[in-house]
């Protein structure tokens, strides 16, 4: 069969692969867009920073205090989300009254800022992090890296137990009902301005772990976020804004569109995202998973 | 009148720069059941909406139990033990019914059970994993009283809620109000159906511009209807 289409099955599954992986990245940091903007209504353009920033804390983790890989899974993302609560507090909340354009204008400096003191302080060109589980399997048809695999079942868990979260549990009930009606569920007597703040911080950490899990694969430098981050905004425009399951799924499928791109049309994987973009927002303008209000 | 539960003295309100409320003052004591008539732009939602603190610009004393309650944020008002059931209902779309029942978290203990609640409305029960705006309109009324029950509170804030229902709706949320009040709650009413407010209340306090104009008893109305209908414009 492969035979007839010209193509060997390593490269497809390869690609398939890889495309794979990008889409577990966009489907977290998705994820994580579309929680903040549900509750927050700000289009967080700080999350390709924090990104960033979880990759950077796993790598100085390590350097500085040995702390390995598997711890850094957990501390990273609770540094770099205590540093979204921060932000919150500090500027966000200020904001909220205010037309959309101001979050923009204030997430995306911010982003420029962060960016800015990483790569003063670290440079542009980027480290390597050690691979935590070298190796890899042969399947026949192709050779899976171990961590590779990894990475794609962990980001399958997450978004998972994101959703879970969001959507079967009480805390997720208030964060729905605060999404539609804050003032309401103020008035029941839940403190939705910490909610807020949490919700913020969770998001934010939920970026950060996709960081860290990405730190082994690709180098860990300042502006590893900037070029994903373009991406993920494609795709959460495209899934819908404010969608937990369209997040997912529409990160995971755009990523092996990417990836069967490369196999079919190597020129185009560039540009895929954004052709798919434009055609979804031509024939259903809120998203596949939006809703129109 | 048994001991005050609530005291609302020079309550004053603004929406933006709009000023609504020009000294309300009305009193409801334990147990009671009280409304505020008035026609349309009277202020009696919007005096609602200040006595819960979602209207947060307002000045003058809103006593529950003795406690000042103006200058705190909403939902520390609400823990106090007040609850409130909107005009517009508020369901929350993206919860189901039950979710939608169990939202409003426990302020006080001696709230109804869940149980109860879906005995005092078995349609609830039934629809109970629909999502909360597939209900009809008298359904979803229900729901909006039936959430705040469970949660300890002792002040029910109800903003119309026979409005737009159909008479043998408004018959049962009748009762309902009845056996709310026989269980120990006091409710303060919004109502622009006299008829309806006329059947279950204690005590009318009438509004225009802002202002608390004249206080009946129940038993005042029937020498005083043509005053009311006056009051009322109907």
């Amino acid at each position: 069969m492969f035979e007839l289409i010209g193509i060997p099955p390593q490269a497809l599954f390869g690609q398939l692969l890889l495309g794979l992986i990008n889409g577990a990245f966009y489907a977290m940091l998705s994820l994580g867009l579309a929680v903040i903007f549900g509750m927050l209504n700000v289009i967080n353009f700080t999350h390709g920073a924090q990104y960033m920033m979880g990759a950077f804390a796993a790598w100085l983790l390590l350097g500085i205090l040995d702390i390995p890989f598997w711890v850094s899974l957990v501390l990273a993302p609770i540094i770099v989300g205590l540093f979204g609560v921060v932000l919150e507090r500090l500027l966000l909340k200020r904001i909220y009254h205010l037309d959309h354009l101001y979050g923009f204008l204030l997430t995306f400096g911010l982003a420029l800022v962060i960016e800015g003191l990483f790569q003063w302080k670290w440079g542009s060109s980027g480290a390597p992090y050690p691979n935590p589980i070298p190796g890899g399997y042969n399947l026949g048809f192709m050779f899976l890296p171990t961590y590779r695999g990894f990475v794609v079942l962990a980001a399958l868990v997450i978004c998972l137990a994101t959703w879970y979260g969001i959507e079967r549990t009480k805390l997720g009930a208030y964060l729905r009902a605060a999404t539609e009606n804050p003032t309401l569920v103020r008035a029941f007597g839940i403190n939705v301005p910490r909610l807020i703040t949490l919700t913020y911080g969770l998001g934010v950490g939920l970026a950060a772990l996709a960081g860290v899990l990405a730190a082994p694969i690709q180098q860990v430098s300042a502006l590893m976020g900037t070029n994903l981050v373009l991406v993920v905004f494609a795709v959460v425009v495209i899934g819908g804004m404010g969608s937990i399951m369209g997040s997912i799924v529409t990160g995971f499928g755009l990523g092996l569109i990417e990836g069967l791109t490369k196999v079919f049309y190597p020129p185009a994987s560039n540009t895929v995202i954004f052709v798919v973009m434009a055609l979804v927002l031509l024939i259903k303008p809120a998203g596949l998973f939006g809703q129109t209000k | 009148m048994a001991e005050t539960l609530l005291k609302v003295q020079g309550l004053q309100a603004w929406y933006g720069e709009s000023h609504i409320l020009h000294g309300v003052g009305f009193e409801i004591g334990r147990g009671e059941l009280v409304t505020l008539l008035g026609r349309n732009g009277a202020g009696k939602t919007t005096t609602l909406k200040s006595v819960m603190g979602i209207v947060e610009k307002r000045t003058g004393s809103v006593a529950f139990e003795g406690k000042e309650t103006v200058g705190q944020p909403s939902d520390a008002i609400a823990r106090l033990g007040l609850a409130y059931c909107p005009e517009e209902r508020g369901i929350f779309s993206s919860l189901n019914v039950e979710e939608n029942l169990l939202l409003p978290p426990m302020v006080r203990p001696g709230g109804m059970s869940l149980s109860e609640i879906y005995q005092l409305f078995p349609n609830l029960q039934e629809r109970r994993r629909s999502q909360g705006t597939k209900l009809s309109g008298g359904e979803q009324q229900m729901l909006a009283i039936g959430r705040i029950l469970r949660t300890g509170a002792n002040l029910l804030l109800l903003d119309e809620p026979t409005e737009g229902l159909a008479p043998v709706i408004v018959q049962r949320i009748g009762e309902i109000i009845r056996q709310l009040k026989g269980r120990g709650f006091t409710i303060l009413l919004v109502e622009q159906n006299f008829h309806f407010a006329a059947a279950v209340a204690d005590r009318h306090y009438i509004m225009e511009d802002g202002h608390v104009v004249d206080i009946m008893t129940a038993g005042d109305v029937k020498q005083n209807i043509g005053k009311l209908q006056a009051y009322l414009g109907v």
